[in-house]
């Protein structure tokens, strides 16, 4: 069923008529060797075009050949990443561009696959794609991406984007039925929030098997049977991962750095004299190095060290990691500022700190709205009056 | 996942023992393993670890079991206070 055909078939001469590919597809019905490859000024040119190429689409970097099915030929995909794709990692790790990394949803293949080989369904989000085609190396699979608007499985799932009727949509528009000669899918565990298996199969006649959550379970999974044993079955929140996450949650309080700049000349400027300049640079510096450590410990700090900060709520692990890093900048900052002075930094420190910590419940995969709404309720009114009797403090320092 | 502990006494997850058949999907679709089968029924054998995710909601053929599924997310709760449920949008450029 796979046609591997690629450049450099002999039986086409530079001079001669263009000639049929061995295997013909839909892609490429005539293959044609390029002319001369020297050239004849200037630098050497660049190498021909491929033959997968087609007018007005690009073919993308992940695919090397296609597989010739009942429904049309299939691209078939790499399973080992390359330097663009580790860069694309990077970059939306850093929060670029995010919600822009996605693949075109529909059928691709791995390996050389047979009308017998399993279909794994996943996000169309890059990195989700990119994960399972490693996880993939070596089987022979069909893999059925799904229009999640480019994010991940599991949000996807919270937000019924990769759901029952994409899910069924999916399988009719690739006309996967044609394909494949079995009526089952692989479907990520955690893509069960969204999907009913038993809808589904009611409504294109696939049957859901759950993989596993991770990727890098699927060869294990595969080898035992389709079959996921109890560890494959739970979510984790290790060091590595919560790390990974700690770019992404500052780059998005970029939107605030503004304000925090702002407010914080400006509140330390007040004093008797209606508004001084000297005081607003010097105390403002101040300030808003309160804010950095305030952020510090609650969108670095807090994540990293979750597990080892005592408190379950994360309002509380916030003020906690915020009242030692406050208390820390107090002492670096020694005689430079008043007791008042003090006081209003670290109930600042405390007050950011805990609602930051508070607000990374969205990124972890164990707290439930229910536990986060009750939590919320109940810090909000601390966070706030922390937050004035601060600036109240700050301010009214410069008036004692 | 034993490691992490939220609130205790929060979640909406309940189960009807009596419409169970011990199918065992809520088992295999939970990722904090709050279910075990046993004598072909389920039982919540670890009720403050559930996240109320929806998937075994979702899954359960009979029916069986009944949460309020959701985000557990802060910045998704303050847009529902502010818009409401309705309007409170998860996602976008600036969110998970």
């Amino acid at each position: 069923m796979s046609s591997k055909t690629q450049n450099g078939n002999d039986c086409c001469t530079p001079d001669g008529p263009p000639c049929a590919n061995e295997a013909l597809t839909e892609m490429l019905p005539l293959y044609r060797k390029a002319p001369v490859d020297e050239p004849c000024c200037g630098p050497p040119q660049g190498p021909a075009s491929s033959p997968f190429e087609k007018p007005g689409y690009r073919l993308c970097g992940f695919v090397e050949g296609f597989t010739n099915t009942p429904a049309g030929p299939v691209p078939r995909i790499k399973t080992r990443l390359e330097l663009g794709d580790f860069l694309g990692t990077i970059k939306v790790r850093l929060g670029i561009n995010r919600s822009q990394y996605k693949v075109a949803p529909g059928l691709y293949s791995i390996g050389d696959v047979t009308p017998m080989s399993p279909v794994l369904v996943t996000a169309n989000y890059k990195l989700t794609f990119d994960m399972l085609r490693k996880g993939l190396d070596g089987e022979h699979a069909w893999v059925l991406i799904l229009d999640t608007r480019g994010i991940n499985v599991w949000c996807a799932a919270g937000k019924k984007t990769f759901s029952t009727a994409e899910v069924i949509h999916r399988v009719k528009q690739t006309r996967l039925q044609e394909i494949v000669s079995h009526r089952r899918l692989i479907l990520p565990q955690l893509s069960a929030t969204g999907v009913s298996g038993k809808q589904v199969k009611k409504g294109c006649g696939f049957k859901v098997t759950w993989g596993p959550i991770r990727t890098r379970d699927i060869k294990p999974f595969l080898m035992a049977g389709q079959k996921a044993d109890k560890a494959m079955r739970l979510v984790t929140f290790s060091f590595p991962e919560r790390l990974i996450l700690v770019p992404v949650e500052l780059t998005l309080l970029r939107k605030y750095l503004l304000w925090i700049l702002l407010a914080g000349f400006i509140l330390s400027g007040i004093g008797p004299g209606l508004f001084s300049i000297g005081p607003a640079w010097n105390r403002g510096l101040i300030m808003i190095a309160a804010c950095a450590v305030g952020i510090f410990s609650g969108t670095v700090a807090v994540p990293l060290l979750l597990s080892w900060i005592p408190g379950r709520a994360f309002a509380i692990k916030g003020a906690i990691s915020g009242l030692f890093m406050g208390a820390g900048m107090v002492l670096v900052a020694g005689k430079a500022i008043s007791f008042v002075e003090a006081v209003a930094l670290i109930l600042l420190i405390v007050a950011g700190s805990s609602y930051l910590a508070m607000n990374f419940t969205g990124s972890t995969p164990y707290t439930s709205p229910s536990g986060v709404e009750k939590e919320m309720r109940r810090a909000i009114p601390f966070q706030s009056l922390a937050i004035i009797l601060s600036i109240a403090a700050w301010v009214g320092s410069m008036f004692v | 996942m034993e490691k992490f502990r939220y609130l205790s006494n929060v979640t909406t997850l309940s189960l009807d023992i009596e419409a169970c058949t011990g199918c065992g999907t809520c088992e295999i679709v939970c990722p904090h393993g709050v279910f075990e089968i046993e004598a072909h029924k389920a039982g919540i054998v670890d009720r403050d670890g559930c996240m109320e995710c929806g998937a075994c909601a979702t899954n359960c053929p009979e029916e069986a079991i009944a949460v309020n599924p959701g985000v557990g997310c802060a910045a998704y709760i303050i847009q529902t206070w502010i818009k409401g449920k309705a309007a409170a949008s998860c996602g976008g450029a600036d969110c998970c």
